[in-house]
């Protein structure tokens, strides 16, 4: 794998610790010993807006960017947004989503609605994504701003980066004091099914 | 040492390793992290500042450059009109440290009211730009950019993109080297631009821009990849990665400076290939100019100056250009692609704009807006903004539509604390002068939020937190003879309202200015959140039309079965807008 470049497409909602997550998984590539590129616009995320980050790995990356179509994995923070971009999956890719529904503010001036049959539609596409419920895990451990860690840690379980790079990148970057809960989120990510 | 760093982030290391010691900008997406990590990490060696706007910025670093500090003045591209005017003579006068301008571009406009190409400014004036196509290249051409500044006497434009500003990359860290300059010295014929100095320095210019020419041909920053005869691609700044990874094929010139070009070694690789290409993001600036210089060249053709080039742009018009075989290979999923609604960023909950922009709706005014979160008011539900150009033009609007007179409904300037003391206090001056009768908002939350919340001359901080002079909004305004300068609080509406209405009705001019700081800068705001009484709800939907991300529908509905409202606690900061425009008294405090 280390010959080729991989892809991974980290997508959802502002406030959701997306940029933190690419941060992280670009980071871990790093410390790996490999080249890594990690692109996402800043300024809209802080308000509610889809947020995006491509993050590249492998040898030698050029592109921040990764060409469409051709995600290696698609991590998903949210239902909607899953669908959004499950197109950027290239064949045989991995597609990971996060089952949580968040509804946006415009939905309630009528002219759009929350597309409720997100779960079916994704699995309709690509008949094996992986659809689990991170939220619920991230309560069970006492803070929901956990679910990024967690799903991270079902990432991991589809890209060839080791887990002790993991667990230190994720104690030195995460949030001041959550080190440990955010090693013990990542674990939950690794058994969640 | 290898570090991930975004490209702002590597730029400002560059500053600090390269020996910069001045550094002054206006924050502006996709620039502003280049002066915060400058003045988070290295102020103890760089002293880093927010100027009232890009002007001033690049005024004070070429004060600092002249008294013999390497210099940097960083903006948004839009920015750099606003210097313009410094920056047109500058080139002049030359420098007396290094300096390096900064300009970042915003090709797709993610967050700007235009996609111009600044590299344009670089012709415009006769000076070098440097256009690094990574993280690492940010940080090494700042040491370029200050060597050439001094060994031509020149401003250097350092022209940076969004791809290349928000992108992270590894970049390999260095330790801090400093290089001796003197102070200030009097040199009239260099630093006095009246006329007769100032045509002396023109032929000066003439002749630098010959020598840069020279430079050009033999700097490392221009290099030729060769690979083969068939196909050559001129390209730089992002769009030479673009390229590289199309096609590993091709023999590449990459342009690391991109004014003034190598035009020999240009000639040289096109008489190499047997296909020249330029891959260039915006306008044909590489491409103009070669084919001035009587050289068959395509570009623009293939790849059109709308929007950002990607990998995928690049190979398309490769194979268009018929030098890439077959169809590109992007877009291969095989999935079809699924229309999502739209997720239009909101007001946050809480922000104090909110209040006003329902407020001026209420009163079926024209609202002239301006550059900073409020124009967010411009879309559903509030539907209030009427006007969107650049830094501080509300006030100039609604004094035209006012004498232009041919409409009855009356037009009041919105604008924001930080784009008020940026462009709108000359702007308000001349209203007065010319006996214009507008009321100017100023929604004076106290930072300057939309670009995430930096300070500015009215909030008593400077970018490295010490404690400073804040300007008095209402003195100031007063003092341009504005007579009639109400503060509200926009939290309450009916005081809002009033005020707001009488003095829209004045005939005089006047100032409104609200007194509610930004929900998430400096710090997030929260207070006892808002709920629902269900028993009480209509659903007459008046709660929605506020446009606030807290207030969804509930799962109960009215007799007539329209979705009652809920509002999520987590979201909610208790600012009681909605409890204010609701006619059942159905939103009431939460109970503990």
């Amino acid at each position: 794998m280390n010959n080729e470049t991989t892809n991974v497409l980290i997508v959802g909602v502002g406030g959701q610790g997306v940029l933190l997550a690419s941060e992280i998984l670009s980071e871990v590539a790093r410390t790996c010993g490999l080249d890594a590129k990690k692109s996402e616009v800043h300024g809209m995320s802080q308000r509610g807006g889809v947020v995006t980050s491509h993050v590249r790995f492998g040898e030698k990356v050029m592109s921040p960017l990764i060409p469409s179509g051709e995600s290696d994995v698609i991590l998903a923070f949210e239902l909607a947004e899953g669908l959004r971009w499950i197109h950027e999956l290239r064949p045989g890719g991995t597609f990971i989503v996060n089952r949580q529904k968040i509804v946006p503010p415009i939905t309630f001036t009528g002219k759009f609605t929350y597309p409720e049959d997100a779960e079916a539609k994704i699995k309709d596409k690509v008949p094996e994504a992986l659809v689990l419920d991170a939220y619920p895990a991230a309560e069970k451990l006492g803070n929901t701003r956990l679910v990024n860690t967690i799903l991270l840690g079902v990432l991991s379980r589809y890209i060839d980066l080791e887990d002790s790079n993991w667990l230190d990148v994720i104690e030195r970057m995460a949030p001041k004091g959550t080190g440990e809960l955010n090693k013990e989120a990542f674990q939950t990510g690794k058994k969640l099914s | 040492m290898e570090m991930l760093l975004s490209g702002n982030e590597a730029l400002a290391r560059g500053v600090y390793e390269y020996g910069g010691e001045f550094a002054s900008a206006y924050p502006g997406t996709p620039s502003t992290e280049i002066l915060e990590t400058i003045g988070r990490f290295f102020k103890d060696d760089v002293y880093a500042e927010w100027a009232i706007n890009e002007k001033v910025a690049l005024e004070v670093a070429v004060g600092a450059s002249y008294g013999g500090a390497r210099s940097l003045a960083a903006m948004k591209h839009v920015g750099l009109n606003v210097a313009a005017d410094p920056l047109m003579t500058l080139s002049y006068t030359g420098v007396g440290a290094g300096l390096i301008l900064v300009s970042a571009d915003d090709p797709s406009l993610h967050s700007s009211q235009n996609e111009q190409d600044n590299r344009y400014y670089g012709k415009f004036a006769s000076i070098p730009v440097l256009e690094p196509s990574n993280s690492m290249e940010a940080k090494e051409f700042v040491k370029f950019g200050f060597e050439i500044s001094e060994e031509f006497d020149t401003p250097v434009l350092l022209r940076l993109t969004t791809r290349i500003s928000h992108s992270k990359g590894i970049v390999k860290i260095g330790e801090r080297s400093t290089v001796e300059h003197s102070g200030f010295e009097r040199n009239i014929a260099k630093y006095v631009m009246v006329p007769a100095n100032a045509s002396k320095r023109h032929k000066v210019i003439i002749e630098r821009l010959e020598k840069l020419k020279e430079y050009a041909e033999t700097t490392p920053l221009n290099r030729i990849e060769s690979n083969g005869n068939e196909v050559g691609i001129i390209t730089g700044s992002i769009a030479y990665q673009y390229a590289r990874e199309a096609m590993p094929e091709a023999s590449i010139l990459k342009l690391g400076m991109g004014y003034p070009l190598p035009m020999k070694k240009i000639r040289d690789f096109a008489a190499g290939v047997e296909r020249l290409l330029v891959v260039e993001e915006l306008e044909g600036f590489y491409e103009e100019q070669i084919a001035a210089a009587g050289i068959p060249i395509e570009g623009k053709k293939y790849f059109s100056n709308y929007l950002e080039l990607n990998l995928d742009r690049v190979k398309d018009g490769l194979v268009e250009a018929g030098v890439m075989k077959g169809k590109r290979p992007g877009g291969k999923s095989g999935v079809k692609q699924e229309s999502v609604l739209p997720r239009p960023p909101v007001l946050c909950a809480g922000c104090p704009h909110r209040g006003l922009m329902v407020a001026l709706r209420k009163l079926k005014v024209y609202t002239t807006g301006d550059i900073g979160c409020y124009t967010l008011g411009a879309l559903p539900p509030l539907e209030q903004i009427d006007s969107c150009l650049c830094m501080g033009a509300s006030i100039g609007h609604a004094f035209g539509i006012e004498k232009a007179g041919k409409t009855e409904k009356k037009a009041v300037a919105l604008l924001g604390d930080s784009t008020f003391l940026h462009s709108g206090i000359t702007a308000l001056a001349s209203v007065v002068y010319n006996k214009g009768t507008q009321t100017t908002v100023i929604a004076d939350n106290r930072i300057t939020a939309m670009t995430g919340g930096q300070q500015h001359p009215g909030t008593a901080l400077t970018l490295t937190g010490e404690k400073t002079h804040a300007i008095d909004l209402v003195k100031l305004c007063k003092a341009l003879g504005v007579e009639h300068v109400r503060t509200i609080d926009p939290y309450d509406l009916e005081e809002t309202t009033n005020v707001l209405k009488e003095e829209i009705d004045r005939d005089a001019p006047s100032v409104v200015i609200t007194n509610r700081p930004c929900m998430l800068f400096p710090k997030k705001i929260r207070s006892k959140p808002m709920t629902v009484d269900l028993s009480l709800c209509t659903a007459c939907g008046l709660c929605f039309k506020v446009g606030c991300p807290a207030i969804s529908g509930s799962s109960e509905k009215n007799e007539k079965g329209r979705f009652k409202s809920e509002i999520d606690p987590a979201v909610c900061t208790g600012c009681t807008i909605c409890a204010q425009v609701c006619p059942a008294d159905a939103i009431v405090e939460i109970e503990s």
